[in-house]
This record gives C-alpha cells, structure tokens and sequence, in this order.
C-alpha cells in the first residue's frame, strides 16, 4: 500500500455557478420534463474526491459535458477524467458515480461508466471492472468499499 | 448563630468537589445573599474561612475557600465595602496569584476587586500596581487552562483601562507580559481581548522613546502572525466570536500605533498579493485603518508600493462585463466584489488624506494610456477583455479619486477632461449660450462607449461634491469652482453629444441609449445654484427624455430607461428642495405626459402612458394632484366618449386607467401626502360622470371595465377617512335612487315573483348596482349608510338574481352593522336584527331565526324554485353567513346547520338534492373559513372577533364528521368530505394539532376520498398540507404513530397522484418525515415506501424526482443491512 497521496496537490478549478433552471416555473401541470444533461450532472457533481476535500466538479474530473443521456433509450454514460494517469483511486471514483446515478436514476436507465480516453493506464480494464454487473456487486459486498464511496458521497460541509 | 450554622452548612457544600454544579451554585447563593441583607460581614466570613483558607488540602484550599471569596465578591460588585477590607483582600489575592494551584480563584478574585466601581470601595492605584507586577512576575499565562487565560487577558484589559498611570509607572513590564500572554495563544475569545490590550497599550505609551516603541518590533511580531485570520475548526466555536469581529480587532491592534509602520505596511502589501481573497480583503480594510492611524508622513514612505499594489488589486478584482441594463442606471453597472469594495475605501482614503497621493495616479502609465484605448474601439461588445477592464478600471480610479475631495476632483479635471473632451471630439463652448459654428463643429463627435463611460464616471463623481446650499455660503467660491468652470465650458456640448447617443441607438443595441441616458442623467443631478449645468441646458434634458418617452411606440429598452432617468431626477430634486428645477420639472414633464394621458390619440400604447405619467409624478405631491386631476379628466371624456359615440377603445382606456390607479397609486397612499383626497375626489367624480350618462346606447359587456371599476372603489373606499366614506356612499345613494334600481326592492320575497323576474337588469343599472356594492363593502362600520332596510331587500333580490357582489356587500352590512340592544348609535336607521328579519323574512314570529323553516333555507334545500335559484341562494347564504359568523354572532350555526343539511343526499322530505346544490354548499364552506380578498378583511374594516375560525371549527367539524359516518351515498359522502377538508385546512395549525388524535382518521378518509376525482385536486393538497403539518409536532406524534400504517398507505398512494405536482411532491417529503417516527413502528413499511419512491424516480417533473431522490436515500439508510443501492 502507497503511503503518501497519489496526487498530492492536485489543480483545483472555481465550480461553475448552479444554473438556475427557468423554464421549469412556467410550465403548465402536465408538460413532461425529462431527465437531462445537467439534471444528472447535478446528482455527480458534488461528489468528493476519496484524497482530498474537494468535489469532483472543483477538480475537473467531471464536467457537464462528460455527461451523455438518452431519456427515451434510457441511457446514461458519463466520461470522467482522474487527475493523473495511474491513480489508483479512479476505480473509487467510479465506482461512486455508478453509486450514486443508481440511487438518483430511475431503474430502467443503463448506466455507462467510462474513463475518458487516454486519461489513465489501465483504461481498458478499468472500463471493463466499472461496467461488469458482477464485479461492482461484489465490490459494493465489500464493507471497507462501501465505506470509501459512502464518504464521497456523504454531503459536502458547504 | 443560626446564620453561621448555615454559613458552614454551605461551606461545606460548596468546597466538596463530588456535588454537582447545581448545588454549588446554590450555596454560593445562599452565602451571597446573607453577606448582601448584612446579616453577614465579610470579616466574620473570612474569619468562619480559616480552616479552609488555610488547609494543607490543595484542592480545598484552591477550589473551595479562594474560588469561594473570588466568586463572592463577583455577586457583590455594587454593595459598598470597606477600603481596608478591599485593601487587605486585594492582598491576599496578589500574593496567591504565586500559588498556581489556587491560581483561577486568585484571577477572578482580583477581576473582581480591579472591577469595582466608584462608590462601592475600589482598589487603590498602588494595589493594582502590585497585582500588575505579581501577575507578570508569577503567571505563565499560556501554560493555563483556556477559562484561566482567559481570566488573565481580561485582568490585564481591566488594568490597563482603570488604572493607566499606575501602568505608566511599570512601563516595560507591563509590554514584555503582553508579549509573554499573547505568544502562541489560539483562542478566538482569548484573542479578542489580547488585541484590544495590545490597542490600550500603544495608547498608553505614545512617546517615541517609550516601552511600546522600542518594542514594537517583537510586539508586532507577536500579533502579526495572526494575520490574516483563518479558523481551521469552522463549526462550533464559530458561535462565539465571529470571525470578521476577531478581525477587525486585530486590525485595530495593528493601526493602532504609528511605532509598528515599518513592520506593518510591507506585510500588508505582501499579504495584498496573495492569491487567497480573505487575505487580500483583510489587509486591505488593515491598510486603511492603517492609514488613518499612522499618518501622512509615515505613510508617504510607502507610497511607491502602495499604489501598484492598489492598482493590481482593482484590477484583479474587476470583471469586464458591464451591465447596459435598467438596474444599473444608478450604480457603476459593474459587480462590485468585497475586495474590490475595499480598495475602492482605501483609494478614496488616501486621497482624501494626502493629494500627493495623486500624483502618484495622475502619473500612471496605464492611466495615461486608456486614453488611446478608448479611441481605438467605437463599440462596447468590440473591445477586448484586456481593453475593457483597463477602461472600466480606470474610469473606477479616476471617479473615486475625483469623488475623494474638492482638490482632487479640480486636479482630475484639469488633467484628464480636456483630453477626454478632445478624444471624443466634443467641442468647448465660447460664448455662453450658443455653440460654435466653425469648421470643427463639422468633426462630428465620435461616441466611443468606453469614453464616454469614463466621462459619465467621472460627472456622477463630481456631482456629489457640490455642497448643499447651506453649506456654499461658507465656502470660497474659487476653490471648488475649477472643475465647475470645466464641465460648464462643455455642458452645452456634452448634453448635445449625449442626446445623439440616445437617438443614434436602434433596438438592437442598448448600449448607445443606456450610455446616453446615463450621461444625461449625470448631467440633470448637479445640485444647486453653482451648479455647471444651467437651466436652460437642464431643460433641454428634461425635454429630450420626455421627448423619448412620448415618441417611443412600444416598451424598449430606450424608453425605460428614459422613464427611470426622469423618476431618478424627479426624486433628486424633490429630496433637495430645489424649487427652480421642480418648476421646470413640472412644465416640461408632468404637463407634458399628464396631457398625453388626456388626450386620447397618440401613437404610445395607453398603458405606457399611464405608467408612465404614475412613476414620473409620485415623485413630489404636487405632481400627484395635477396627475390625479388628469387622470379625473380622461376617465370623464373616456367614458363619455364610449357612451355617446360607442368607441370601445375608450372604455379600455378606462380600465386601464383604473387599473393603473388601483396599481400604482393606492399602494402608496401612506407615501404621498394628499393622495387621499385627490383619490376621494376622482370616486365622487366617477359617480357623477356615471350618474350624467344616462343612456347607453351601445350594449356593452365589458366586464373587464366593470371589475376595473369595483375594485377602485373599494379599495379607495376603503382607505378613506369615515368623513370622505359618509360623502361617497351619500353621493352613490343619489345615484342609485334615481336609477331603475329601487323597483327591484319592492319585489316580494315569493318564489313566483322571483322566477317571474326574467328579465336582467339593464347594463348601466348593473355598474351602479355593482359599484355601490363594492362603496358599501369597502365603508367602515363608523360610515353611515342611509336607508339600510331597503338596501338589504334591493341586495336581497340581486343576488337571488346572481349578482354575486351584492350577496358580499349584504355580508358585509351584515357584518358591520350595529346591534339593537345598544342602539345608541343613530347614523343607522337599522338594527342588525333588523336586517336579518329582512333577510330571513320571518315575520311571524318575535325571535329571529335563520334556520331552515325561513324562506331562504326553503330555498336553499330546494323546496321550492329552481336549480339555479337553489345555487345562487346557498352562495348568498354563505356570504351572510361569514359576514355573521366574523362578528361571533349566533346565528351563523343555523346557516351552516342548512349547508350541512344541503350536503345529505336527500332533504327531509324524501326528495334527492341536485349534485351541483350539493357542490355549492360544500364549497360555501370554503366561502366560510378563508380568508377573502374581496371583502370583509381588515383592508375593508370588517368586524373581525378574535378565534371565530376555531370556534367554527368546534361547532361544525363534530357533525360533518358523524354526517360522513352516516353518509348514504357516494356523491355525499365525496362533498361532505370536501367540506370538512375546507374547514380543516382554513383553521389554523394549532387547532389541529391539539385534536389530531379525533381528526386524523377523518382526514386519511378524506385524502382517499378526494384523490378519486381531479376536481377536488386544490382541496386535495390543502388538506395533505395540514396533514403534513401533523406529521411532525410533538403533540400529535402518538397519534401519528398509531396511526402510521394508513398514513404510509394514504402517502404512497398520493405519491403517483397524476393531477397534480406538488401533491406528489408533498406527500413524497411526508414521507420522508415519517422516518423520525420509532423505527420500530416504521420498519416494516419499508419495502412497500421504497417501492413508491423508486417509481417516483421516474416522475415527469423534476421537482418530484429530487425529493424522490432524497426520499430514497433516507429510507435506504434505515435498513440494518447497509445496501448501497
């Protein structure tokens, strides 16, 4: 086990201002809105880095346009970026946005888990272990695991 | 002797370290009081002491005796002592302060003592001296518990403020403990008063060769570190000492001696450019401070750093976006962050405080160089980033140094004005009065924003420091008259620049006419006589806006801001008193639009008029009376014009006309003056002009006009005096006894006469009727009203008729009116119960009764009459109902008896009641419990007794509750539901709560009952909104509790209710409230909440989705088993 943090002083980026969504006040009683973009980057974007006190939105690991959904093919994929090539703690990260999309999602969404390409070493089979229905059931058996991504994902102290 | 029993009863308590606090704090009490009534000396005290006083027990001693005395003489801090008994015990607790076992009573014990006001006996100045010196001497402050530090820091405080010659004496002691207290002390609390003691000594020791100033250096060292302020424990300790007082306490400590200059400025400065934003706005709030206490020729020092530093710090912290909206107009149209704020303080400071500091800006290369930016770029929007903060920075620094004072401003004009002048290609006048009409007036002036974005900074600057009138008289008029003479040179030229930016700008570009209208309003805002901008130029303004806003056809940004301009100059000049600006205000621009308002065809959209004409003239009240005159005029050739010539245009006019009175004017009623009157006088005239137009000839259904013209009346009704009430309502009742109206009194209460009366009333009889409703809904119970009898019968008839406004205006009568009993009041000609013998029409009997054997009630459970006369009498009903039912009378539990019996199924002889009856009813009930807009409020003086919603309440929810036991249909059952769910949800929260137990049940029926039919979607959520209200308040958490399996049922079916989104939303967050509920009881729903909360996931609004989210998660987090998911 590494002692020292894998990416000791990471860049950290200003959040980018909530938007506030307008259209949402006038619309009559029974207009549909469907799940969006932003939607589900909000559900992720105040997810906490497992090393440092920072969401992930603040560190660049995820953006609003890392997220790609598909509410009529009920599709999800969100593309994440870890800060540096060989961090170890991009399986955690990973595995808490799949966490957290399949607490905040509707069951029929697919959920697709993606390293950014080119962002990290092992970028196939960190693909592979995000996206195995049975790897992440096992790891979510885990209670160290489930301990890790349950603190990225309690509420942040802002 | 029994007090001394007692004495060492209490003793004996308070030593023994085992009790609790509690029982300390009471024998400390009790000793206390008895040494206070002097049933007890403080000798006899200290002499009953001894044994523990001087124990070889540390923790006796300490604890028990030291602490003991020290904290008694706490309590008696205004009780008169004896200068030998405080000398000799000042003595004891000097020579303690050695002792660190005993040393927190021996601190407090001298806090005491050192506190001690005047009369009560104080410590001498030598004593204090001696505390001083042990103190420094024997304590460690920092090797003590934070309470005992704390103790010290204060002790020391106390010292240095009661007794500063006695400090003077020990000179460099008292420096050196202060250092020795404040290194390495972390308490915010602790801290404060270090840095305030740190501020008393610097004031103590103002000699150059005194300890503080050959201190300075390690003193500062010492307080420096703390800067800038950052807690790492944010919670918590927070609640004490708030981290902005902690700061500015140390930066009061830092400015407060000119001896830490050479120390404090170069952290400062390095501090400033420091990228963490709470440094740079700390030091630059010190930096100020700083400057006022070290003075101008310490600070001259620093001048060359200083500057660059300010400058980067504005620059740093200034965003390029300038804002061309309306909201702006007035401020610098730029987001104006905190450290920006602050440097903006200390730039204006160090101006003020020196002018060699301007030389410093006036010399800047970059300042310099802005001048060759602004005329590389025409447009805004064109400019680079880089260009647009260096124009809008320095435009910031320019102002500000300019606004700093009189001096400045003169040497900012003369450097900068001209150039700028000659940049924008605007042209000095020679003579006064006409331009110049040489070749270079053919240089047409170029308007480049960001020039004239400075030029307006620059002119809103200089304007402040006009002095009032008052003030000019005594000051020289050459001193301040330099920029004066400037600007006036190119006023002429300048509004005229101006005036083509606005006209220029097309819709497209909002920056031209924002910048033009600025510029103008700059220009319009130079206070008094000696103002550069003379009358006729001010004129010119007023009319170039006015100009703007009569040509204008639709509602652009041009004509907005040229509406806001004039109201900002409108106000100007009326907080100013400048009555030669308000004659020309009044001529150009009150007339002007108050005649636009008269005449009836100009190109602007009648509602731009009026508002206009209503903005400009609330400004001063005499604009208001000429508006309100105006406004009386146009209504009068309107309405006269639609009744001869049937111009349907005009008749809109009118009600927006009203509209814009009921709007704009009457909630400002408290802010202008004789609005009242001018408001009474254009009602009166509304009759008079309804009463002279007798005919009309074109049919009209302008209901929007008739709604426009009763809600006027009654609110300005309902805000006049009772004197203006009495003229009103006499003049309506002219009005209306010679219309057609008085036949319809005269109708027998029969049902025959009232199916026979088929013919409606006339057009203009229905205005009257409905205005005269609403003057009588609005008058005060104080307000005569003549001939009431006859009233009650013509309202009688009118909403048997269907005129809802009538059954209002009967409530309210019924509401105000006097009762017979104190028939000491003779303006009415008529008792209350009077009007309901009327009403009920039950003359042969002598009781009144209002129950269902009156012809009313008859009518209302369908006995006689048909369908639509059943309805109308069961809403009239109601609004006679609420009008009793406010005032706590009687009779209202016969109505809603009637109401209830409406909502059976079938009346009492056999025959089935019509579902629409049943629905009226039901929702009489809501006409009965909420609160109305329209009428009978407080805005319309209704009686108002205390409780009577509660006392409804209790009366009618038992028998609805066993109506819905023995309900025979379904039809009923879902109205007497809705019926119990409009008294419920109206009552106020309390009420339930202290009966959830009986309702609850009742209202989970009500909720399934309700959510078969979209109809009853409103009711639905109020009455899951008062169910949500129980769900938490501790006194219906039993209920709630036992309850819990149909609560769960009832919300999880409501949280797919498809009719309407907050139900949905509500009923998901109940649920998540459930969960403080006893897990136990709680548990074993969870599969089933889940199941709902997950489909709820997928709910078309997002609203619901969240809470769903929220919802889940929580539920989620119940189980034993940690599921992730």
């Amino acid at each position: 086990m590494v002692s020292g943090l894998i990416n000791e002083n990471p860049t950290v980026y200003e959040r980018k201002e909530r938007r506030v969504r307008t259209d949402s006040t006038n619309t009559d009683e029974f207009s549909v809105e469907p799940i969006d973009q932003l939607e589900i980057f909000d559900h992720i974007r105040d997810i906490r880095d497992p090393e440092h006190p920072y969401s992930l939105e603040q560190l660049k690991v995820l953006t609003e346009d890392s997220v790609e959904v598909d509410d009529h093919k009920s599709y999800v994929r969100v593309t994440f970026t870890p800060t540096v090539e060989h961090c170890s703690m991009a399986t955690i990260i990973g595995l808490s946005v799949r966490v957290k999309l399949m607490r905040s999602l509707p069951p029929r969404y697919k959920i697709d888990i993606r390293v950014a390409p080119g962002s990290h070493a092992t970028e196939a089979a960190l693909n592979k272990q995000l996206n195995d229905k049975e790897r992440v059931a096992a790891a979510l058996e885990n209670p160290n695991l489930v301990e890790m991504v349950d603190e990225c994902l309690s509420p942040s102290f802002e | 002797m029994a007090a001394l029993n007692n004495l060492t009863e209490h003793l004996e308590a308070f030593v023994d370290v085992t009790r609790s606090p509690t029982h300390h704090a009471e024998s400390l009490k009790a000793i206390a009081t008895s040494l206070e009534k002097g049933v007890l000396s403080i000798n006899q005290l200290v002499v009953e002491m001894d044994m523990y006083l001087t124990t070889t027990d540390d923790v006796v001693r300490a604890r028990g005796s030291i602490l003991l005395l020290a904290e008694m003489l706490d309590y008696l801090k205004s009780k008169p002592l004896d200068n030998a008994v405080v000398h000799s015990l000042i003595g004891f607790f000097t020579a303690k302060l050695a002792e660190w076992r005993s040393v927190r009573g021996a601190l407090s014990g001298c806090l005491a003592l050192i506190k001690r006001k005047g009369v009560a006996g104080v410590v001498t100045a030598v004593d204090a001296e001696a505390v001083a010196k042990s103190m420094a001497q024997s304590i460690q402050v920092q090797s003590l518990a934070l309470y005992d530090r704390k103790l010290c820091f204060e002790l020391l405080e106390c010292l240095l403020e009661q007794y500063p010659e006695a400090m003077i004496n020990l000179g460099d002691l008292m420096v050196y403990a202060t250092c020795e207290a404040i290194d390495g002390e972390k308490d915010p609390p602790c801290l404060m008063i270090a840095f305030h003691v740190v501020e008393l000594l610097a004031r103590l020791f103002p000699s150059p060769s005194g300890p503080v100033a050959s201190e300075a250096s390690d003193l500062f060292e010492f307080i420096s570190c703390y800067f800038p302020l950052h807690y790492t424990h944010t919670k918590g300790d927070e609640a004490s000492i708030p981290r902005e007082d902690l700061s500015r306490g140390l930066s009061l400590a830092i400015s407060s001696t000119p001896f830490f200059e050479p120390y404090a400025i170069p952290l400062l400065l390095e501090k400033l450019s420091a990228s963490l934003p709470v440094a740079k706005v700390d030091s630059l709030k010190c930096l100020k401070d700083c400057a006022v206490n070290y003075g101008v020729s310490r600070m001259k020092k620093h001048y060359k750093d200083l500057w660059p530093a300010l400058k980067d710090a504005l620059y740093a912290s200034t965003k390029t976006d300038l804002s061309f909206g309306l909201e702006s107009l007035t401020s610098p149209g730029f987001e104006m962050g905190e450290i920006h704020r602050e440097a903006v303080n200390l730039l204006q400071r160090l101006v003020k405080q020196d002018i060699s500091f301007l030389g410093l800006v006036v010399e800047d290369i970059r300042v310099n160089m802005v001048f060759d930016t602004i005329s590389r770029y025409l447009r805004y929007e064109e400019m680079l980033d880089t260009s647009k903060l260096e124009v809008l920075v320095v435009s910031q620094i320019l102002s500000v140094s300019a606004r700093s004072s009189v001096e400045s401003c003169n040497i900012i004009f003369e450097t900068f004005f001209s150039r700028l002048m000659n940049t924008l290609g605007i042209v000095e006048k020679t003579s006064p009065g006409d331009l110049v009409h040489n070749e270079n007036s053919t240089v047409s002036t170029r308007l480049y924003h960001g020039g004239l974005h400075l030029c307006i900074e620059l002119l809103t600057a200089s304007k402040d420091l006009i002095p009032s009138s008052e003030e000019c008289t005594s000051t020289p008029e050459s001193a301040q008259q330099s920029w004066c003479s400037i600007v006036n040179r190119f006023s002429a030229s300048l509004i005229e620049a101006f005036t083509s930016a606005v006209q220029s700008s097309n819709d497209d570009c909002s920056a031209d006419a924002y910048l033009g209208v600025k510029g103008l309003l700059a220009m319009g805002m130079f206070r008094g006589g000696s103002s550069p901008v003379s009358r006729s130029e001010f004129e010119k303004i007023l009319t170039t806006l006015t100009s703007i806003i009569a040509a204008n056809s639709a509602k652009t940004v041009k004509w907005e801001l040229a509406l806001k301009a004039l109201v900002c100059m409108g106000s100007f000049i009326d907080r100013y008193s400048e009555s030669e600006k308000a004659m020309s205000y009044m001529a150009i621009v009150v007339e002007n639009l108050v005649s636009l308002v008269r005449s009836s065809h100009c190109s602007l959209p009648h509602p731009m008029i009026l508002e206009a004409t209503s903005e400009v003239c609330s400004t001063m009240p005499t604009y208001v009376e000429k508006m309100v005159e105006g406004f009386e005029e146009a209504f009068c050739s309107s309405f006269s014009d639609f009744c001869v010539n049937g111009n349907f245009k005009s008749i809109e006019n009118c009600s927006q006309l009203l509209e814009c009175v009921t709007n704009k004017l009457l909630p400002r009623l408290t802010e202008i003056d004789g609005l009242e009157k001018s408001l009474v006088n254009f009602a009166i005239s509304m009759w008079n002009q309804i009463e002279s137009s007798i005919v009309f000839s074109y049919d009209f259904n302008g209901r929007e006009f008739v709604e426009a013209a009763m809600k006027t009346m009654g609110e300005i009704v309902g805000v006049a005096s009772v004197d203006s009430q009495n003229s009103i309502i006499q003049k309506a009742y002219n009005v209306i006894s010679s219309s057609t109206l008085p036949a319809m009194e005269s109708i027998p209460l029969t049902v025959a006469a009232l199916e026979g009366l088929q013919r409606n009333l006339s057009t203009r009889d229905e205005l009257i009727l409905s205005l005269f409703a609403s003057v009588i809904i609005g008058a005060s119970p104080k307000a005569s009203i003549p001939d009431v009898k006859s009233l009650v019968d013509l309202f009688l008839v009118s909403f048997l008729k269907g005129y809802i406004r009538a059954a209002q205006a009967l409530g309210s009568m019924i509401n105000k009116l006097v009762t017979g009993s104190g028939g000491t009041n003779i303006s009415t000609d008529c008792s209350l119960e009077e009007a309901c013998d009327i009403i009920f029409h039950e003359s042969d009997s002598s009781k009144t009764i209002c129950g269902s054997e009156t012809f009313l009630g008859k009518i209302c459970l369908g006995f006689c009459g048909s369908l639509d006369l059943q309805t109308r009498a069961i809403t009239g009903l109601a609004w006679i109902g609420k009008g009793l039912l406010m005032r706590g009378d009687k009779r209202v539990n016969e109505i809603a008896l009637v109401l209830m019996e409406c909502l059976k199924s079938t009346n009492s002889s056999g025959n089935a009641l019509h579902p629409s009856a049943m629905k009226h009813a039901a929702d009489a009930f809501l006409t009965l419990m909420s609160d109305s807009e329209v009428c009978l409020n407080r805005k319309f003086h209704a009686v108002i007794r205390p409780l009577y919603k509660q006392r409804f309440f209790s009366i009618t929810v038992p028998i609805l509750e066993s109506l819905i036991v023995n309900s025979q249909t379904p039809l009923s059952r879902t109205m007497l539901h809705v019926a119990l769910a409009h008294v419920v949800s109206n009552v106020p929260v309390t009420v339930i709560l202290d009966n959830t137990k009986k309702l609850l049940s009742v209202i989970l029926e009500g909720l399934s009952v309700l959510s078969v039919d979209s109809v009853h979607k409103e009711t639905l959520f109020s009455l899951l909104l008062v169910l949500s209200g129980t769900l938490t308040d501790i006194k219906g958490q039993q209920s709630v509790s036992d309850n819990a399996h149909r609560i769960i049922e009832c919300l999880v079916k409501l949280t797919s209710y498809p009719h309407l989104m907050v139900v949905r939303e509500t009923a998901i967050q109940c649920l998540a409230t459930l969960l403080e509920l006893p897990h136990g009881r709680i548990y074993p729903f969870r599969r089933e909440v889940l199941q709902a909360v997950t489909k709820a996931l997928d709910d078309p609004k997002r609203r619901v989705r969240e809470e769903a989210i929220k919802c889940r998660q929580a539920w989620t987090s119940i189980s034993s088993r940690s599921t992730p998911f």
